[in-house]
């Protein structure tokens, strides 16, 4: 709409020199793209450093001495410490199984592996509820063998893997299948064993791209929300994390807390972007190598 | 990329077998990780679903307060998500084809709602477009209220969807070559209809594709809208928050039915986003 409003207001001065109509239109394009994602991202983002360092930063120390958030930054840290590498070994296992091998149903397994991210993650968080639950397959079980899935550690774990499952793979799939097959081979006809063609071969040639995806998944892995939060209860100082923490602190009127907190997460999105960066720029130096 | 290849020497033998086997712990890891982690748990969904029966489940699936939160999610979302169809591809198309001071920081800041925790965005939106925050209080005055309505939904479906609109269209206005353009200018078109005859037909399907990843993002999403809205039944309450709602109640059979609902449309929109990437690669190799 806008761009062609734009250009429309042009037509009637289309005999002058295309490069001067260009030039205006820029500015006017530029305007409004910044003024759209200022509007959407940046001032919001901004708004949280701010009310964060409102009361001033004794507040703010404060606020992140207190047992709670304490607990729920010590949790976040645990769930992301264990989801992160199953969910690397898994991606990398079912990157190589998928990008190295023609099968039929291929694209449909790659679809199955990209179904977390077009799953609502309440309904994965109920999905578990439903197998692990009280109610579920697997509750009588669990419930005999004493081991509590449901409003506990395990259930959050399971839920935090199950929306961060497809990162690593889809980041690893396109760099293996672009790579190619050939450095394996020569290295495999020169006598060398699979661990060793993995961890000498493919893991260099891979590593950007599995390094990125590592990295996308640690920070869902510690702002997951929705499905942590059907599945944990959300106990204070049991089963709360980070942001579990920031929603309870707000409802609560806790506003610096929930803001204090808040940073703390913004600063992790703010590292994650900043890798991210530092990641695509090594990349595009192999791609011009 | 200098690969010197040699395609007339295979080491691997087809063999199907062997070559099973040679990454078969590979393959194990990945069946059964998947098996447990998505399969199983999707199946316990879908059977506790038929459990109930197909007409209490379509009662419950149908009711008026799920029909409604139905219809809050998907308008919202569609809304929210054509939203940034348009202004994703004008930031892309200022990302790729002007320089201007900050670039590089822009382009970087594009991608904050993957990383940014829906929490914190829930939170921060809530205040920014509170009627006492940054932007709310410059609309109060005009008897627009965003926090705690609908609108509020969707300015927080239209922030967690903005990115994937910029990032699907950016490769393919890179690959585009430049002469076509000017060769419709050198041939009489006015701007106008270069942008809507020559640039816009080849974008189509990555605009859609990222418009339908926004639209499924934007449909699931729990944590920022959860904080931004009132979840009031039949004004903004979203089918993520019912659901949990359900949950919360010890209502299964409820929380079972209207997930299942959400499940058939995710599989859906998973469908349509695969068709739209096949239809987007028709352009590759012309």
């Amino acid at each position: 709409m806008t761009i062609s409003n734009a250009s429309n207001s042009e037509l009637s001065q289309a005999q002058e020199p295309a490069r001067h109509q260009e030039g205006k239109i820029k500015y006017i394009l530029i305007g409004i793209a910044l003024l759209y994602l200022a509007l959407v991202l940046l001032i919001p983002a901004v708004n949280v450093f701010v009310q964060a360092f409102q009361g001033g930063v004794g507040a703010f120390l404060q606020a992140l001495q207190t047992p709670d958030f304490i607990h729920a930054a010590q949790l976040t840290l645990i769930i992301a410490a264990i989801v992160v590498p199953v969910n690397t070994i898994f991606g990398l296992c079912a990157a190589w199984a998928i990008a190295r091998h023609q099968f039929p149903g291929r694209a449909l397994a790659i679809s199955i592996i990209d179904l977390p991210f077009s799953i609502s993650p309440v309904v994965a968080g109920l999905m578990i509820v439903l197998l692990y639950g009280r109610n579920g397959w697997l509750g009588p079980i669990l419930e005999a063998a004493n081991f509590r899935v449901i409003f506990a550690l395990p259930g959050m774990i399971i839920a935090t893997a199950f929306v961060t499952l497809p990162f690593v793979a889809r980041e690893v799939i396109p760099v293996l299948e672009e790579v190619g097959t050939d450095q394996e081979e020569a290295a495999r006809t020169l006598g060398a064993k699979d661990w060793e063609i993995f961890w000498r071969v493919t893991l260099p040639n891979i590593r950007w791209g599995l390094l990125y995806g590592v990295i996308l998944t640690n920070a869902r892995a510690m702002g997951e929300f929705g499905a942590v939060a059907v599945v944990s209860g959300n106990i204070a100082r049991r089963t709360q994390t980070l942001p579990l923490f920031v929603e309870e602190s707000y409802k609560q009127y806790h506003t610096q807390s929930a803001f204090a907190a808040a940073v703390i997460l913004g600063c992790l999105a703010v590292v994650t972007l900043v890798l991210k960066e530092i990641v695509e720029r090594k990349t595009r130096i192999k791609d011009v190598e | 990329m200098a690969v010197s290849s040699s395609p007339e020497i295979r080491v691997r033998r087809p063999n199907v077998w062997q070559q099973l086997n040679q990454v078969s712990w590979a393959w194990r890891i990945t069946v059964v990780y998947l098996s447990i982690m998505l399969l199983i748990p999707t199946a316990a969904m879908l059977l506790r679903a038929s459990t109930d029966g197909p007409v209490r489940f379509w009662q419950v699936a149908t009711s008026p307060i799920a029909l409604s939160a139905y219809e809050v999610t998907f308008v919202t979302a569609f809304i929210a998500s054509a939203i940034n169809g348009v202004f994703g591809t004008l930031l892309a198309w200022v990302l790729v084809r002007y320089d201007f001071p900050f670039k590089r920081i822009v382009d970087a800041i594009v991608d904050l709602p993957f990383a940014l925790p829906t929490a914190v965005a829930g939170l921060t939106l809530a205040t920014v477009y509170s009627d006492n925050g940054w932007i709310g209080s410059l609309l109060a005055p005009l008897g627009i209220k965003i926090a705690f309505t609908r609108l509020g939904v969707g300015v927080a479906m239209t922030f967690i969807s903005l990115p994937f609109v910029v990032r699907t269209v950016q490769p393919v206005l890179q690959e585009m070559e430049k002469d076509v353009e000017e060769s419709a200018w050198s041939l009489g078109a006015s701007q106008f209809q270069t942008f809507w005859r020559v640039i816009l037909p080849p974008l189509m399907p990555a605009i859609l594709t990222g418009v339908a990843l926004g639209f499924s993002r934007a449909v699931g999403e729990y944590g920022s809208t959860v904080l931004v809205a009132a979840n009031m039944p039949f004004q903004d309450l979203i089918a993520p928050v019912l659901v949990f709602q359900r949950l919360e109640q010890y209502d299964y059979s409820g929380a079972t039915a209207i997930g299942t609902v959400m499940l058939a449309i995710s599989l859906g929109i998973l469908l349509g986003i695969n068709l739209l990437q096949a239809w987007g690669r028709r352009y590759d190799y012309k």
